[in-house]
């Protein structure tokens, strides 16, 4: 595995090098992100877009974790909210101007704006705060349990209990996050105004941006030696162990770029949709967003992007019109993939391939233990060399 | 003095129904590893069935008499479904059995809406379940001393039915070392399917004492889940003796720290407490001494 572009590219075509294969891919999206999709949508459609990459950007960070890290990560919402109120609390308070408070505190509260909202009046505090505090949190609690051999199943309760606090300190503190409405109502984005057009076509731009970079930075992790080291210990935890490394900082790091990742994700996201509220962080939309994941492939690159972005846009047209077939729907697929299709729907490209190449020319066929990152499957008790019978 | 009689109380009385949702649990997620988000529908639909019994019986105390029963029943079908359908084909991939069963959750929340409706519904207490006994100069609801006598008893019936039955033997061996169990001639795949069905069928029972604290709506489920699994988390995997001392303590500690401070700091405060005992004892209060690496 030192070398995957070489040991994994089978014998022929250039285009199917993974490293082509993957630079193709980022090249194509970026085509599509930013000259297709802004000449062909409407300026309301772009904005659901935007939305939608904003929930991509947590779904690339599950993929770190959960399906190269084999961390079951159920609270995602948490570092999503976190960075989502954060901004959201920055806009407020930059609407209500300098020394200003916002319009809700007057409304539920006493009108004095809390100690430790002050320091978000500045924006490079907020910026700095988005990036470091979900992070910061997630690498707390992650060296907190992985230190202890915590995993599986116990990891992904416990990251689930922190989702359901959390939404439940939001709904019970409504003097200082709003309570059940959450944050909304906002007028200005680091001094843009928000009703204009342009500037909302702006926050799409940089919602791309974000994701492509995203992207890219997920790319160059796996084929690092931190990238071999984190699907090694998603397989093999204790022979990591043996060779003299910590298990528990390998998926710290990918715990903390994962939160990372989700509270970049739901700043973008309060001001693209105008609202952050408990119901966008607590348990449901929490394991909600592993749907798009788990359907898009949760070991590939760009597999939980297109997932998110699919699952999404099938919600929003579907729910809609038929609001409860919508969750029998999200229900079943939530059912028929992981039972039948572990892998998600980019294993079918694998699974198509290699049936062509047991009818016919035996070149083609990958050989199973040594795919690439992008497509080792992602098993929680099987071991490497059961890895083609899983995909 | 009667402060601290209180706390108690409060603490016992939520740390029964915190027991109640986790017994099935625990059972469950001990034998074969499977964490099932399902469990809190299986109570949800206890509590229909409660609902649904009283437009049948007219005197409530009957019906609850009658729920309790059929509420076991409809819960254990639905998990013995579930087992047979879902789970026993990944009960090697557990991670994923968790998220095959919040989309059955996810599809049953739906179904409890479209057929009973969104808005929550009530059921009937029964007449001698009003009111409250007084002890020591206190008032104890007599709905939360059922609740209380009701999960003590499931917790009998379930360590008789471990100890004295050939079911029991058979779940423990299997509990113990699914293959040498296995080996020995016992039958790990019917063993698992009653196992479920019994697990489920607390479910079921835990849904019918629900009914007698409030309004029930398709969301019931959701809102004891977690807590559940966080009993059986700090419990650790085993016996029941696990998920009965963490319901209690977790349920103590709740009432504590709500007194003192508020129900959603009380609930942030509980989680914290919960990840610093891990720190002590990772794989939680009782655990089966192995030489594995885990």
């Amino acid at each position: 595995m030192s070398a995957p572009e070489v040991t994994a590219a089978p014998a022929g075509a250039w285009w199917r090098r993974p490293a082509v294969r993957v630079w193709g891919g980022v090249a194509v999206a970026a085509v599509v992100l930013f000259g297709l999709a802004p000449a062909l949508l409407s300026d309301f459609r772009l904005n659901l877009l935007a939305k939608f990459l904003c929930l991509a950007m947590v779904a690339v960070g599950i993929g770190l974790a959960w399906g190269r890290g084999g961390m079951l990560v159920l609270g995602q919402g948490v570092f999503f909210g976190i960075g989502g109120y954060l901004m959201a609390m920055h806009m407020k308070l930059s609407d209500a101007g300098p020394g200003g408070v916002p319009d809700f505190m007057l409304l539920y509260g006493d009108g004095v704006v809390p100690g430790w909202w002050e320091p978000l009046r500045s924006p490079v505090v907020t910026v700095l705060a988005i990036l470091v505090l979900p992070a910061a949190i997630a690498a707390l609690l992650g060296l907190a349990v992985f230190r202890r051999r915590v995993r599986g199943a116990y990891f992904a309760i416990l990251s689930q209990a922190l989702a359901a606090a959390f939404a439940i300190l939001l709904v019970g503190q409504q003097k200082v996050t709003g309570g059940t409405n959450g944050l909304n109502g906002f007028r200005s984005f680091f001094g843009f105004d928000l009703a204009d057009p342009v500037n909302k076509r702006m926050l799409y731009f940089i919602a791309a941006g974000v994701l492509i970079a995203m992207v890219v930075v997920v790319r160059l992790l796996m084929v690092s030696r931190y990238g071999e080291l984190l699907v090694a210990v998603r397989d093999q935890e204790n022979r990591v162990r043996f060779l003299g490394y910590d298990p528990a900082n390998v998926k710290v790091v990918a715990y903390a770029v994962a939160a990372c990742f989700a509270g970049i994700g739901g700043a973008l996201f309060a001001p693209v949709v105008g609202i952050i509220s408990p119901a966008d962080v607590g348990v449901i939309p929490s394991i909600g967003f592993l749907v798009g994941v788990a359907i898009g492939g949760r070991a590939t690159l760009l597999g939980p992007v297109l997932g998110a972005v699919a699952v999404s846009w099938a919600e929003t047209g579907l729910s809609e019109q038929f609001p409860s077939f919508w969750t029998y729907f999200q229900g079943a697929l939530f059912i028929l993939v992981v039972a039948f299709l572990p892998q998600g729907f980019a294993s079918l490209g694998g699974l198509w391939r290699r049936r062509r190449g047991a009818s016919g020319d035996a070149r083609d066929q990958p050989a199973p233990a040594t795919g690439t990152p992008d497509e080792a499957p992602a098993h929680d008790a099987g071991t490497a060399s059961t890895a083609g019978r899983h995909a | 003095m009667d402060a601290l009689f209180s706390q108690l109380f409060a603490g016992l009385s939520l740390g029964s129904v915190l027991l109640l949702a986790a017994l099935g649990l625990a059972l469950t997620f001990g034998q074969m590893g499977v964490i099932n988000m399902a469990h809190g529908e299986f109570m949800m639909a206890g509590a229909y069935t409660a609902f649904v019994l009283q437009t049948f019986i007219p005197d409530a105390g009957v019906s609850l008499l009658v729920a309790l029963p059929v509420g076991f029943v409809v819960g254990g079908l639905l998990g013995l479904l579930l087992e047979v359908t879902l789970i026993s084909r990944m009960y090697r991939r557990p991670l994923d059995t968790l998220l095959v069963t919040f989309g059955v959750a996810l599809v049953l929340q739906q179904l409890a809406r479209d057929v009973f409706g969104a808005p929550n519904v009530d059921v009937r207490a029964p007449a001698w379940l009003s009111g409250a006994v007084p002890v020591l100069g206190m008032n104890l609801p007599k709905t939360r001393l059922f609740i209380l006598a009701l999960a003590i008893a499931c917790v009998v019936a379930l360590s008789l039915v471990l100890r004295m039955t050939s079911l029991g033997r058979r779940i423990r061996a299997t509990v113990q070392n699914r293959d040498l169990a296995e080996t020995s001639g016992v039958s790990t795949r019917a063993t698992d399917r009653l196992t479920f069905f019994v697990g489920s069928g607390v479910a079921g029972v835990a849904g019918v004492a629900l009914t007698l604290l409030g309004s029930i709506g398709p969301t019931l489920g959701t809102n004891y889940i977690v807590d559940a699994f966080l009993v059986v988390v700090v419990g650790g995997i085993g016996q029941l003796k696990g998920a009965v001392i963490a319901a209690f303590s977790l349920g103590i500690l709740q009432a504590t720290f709500e007194y003192s401070t508020t129900a959603s700091l009380a609930k942030v405060l509980l989680f914290v407490v919960i990840v610093a005992f891990l720190q002590v004892r990772p794989q939680g209060l009782v655990s089966v001494r192995t030489r594995s690496l885990a």
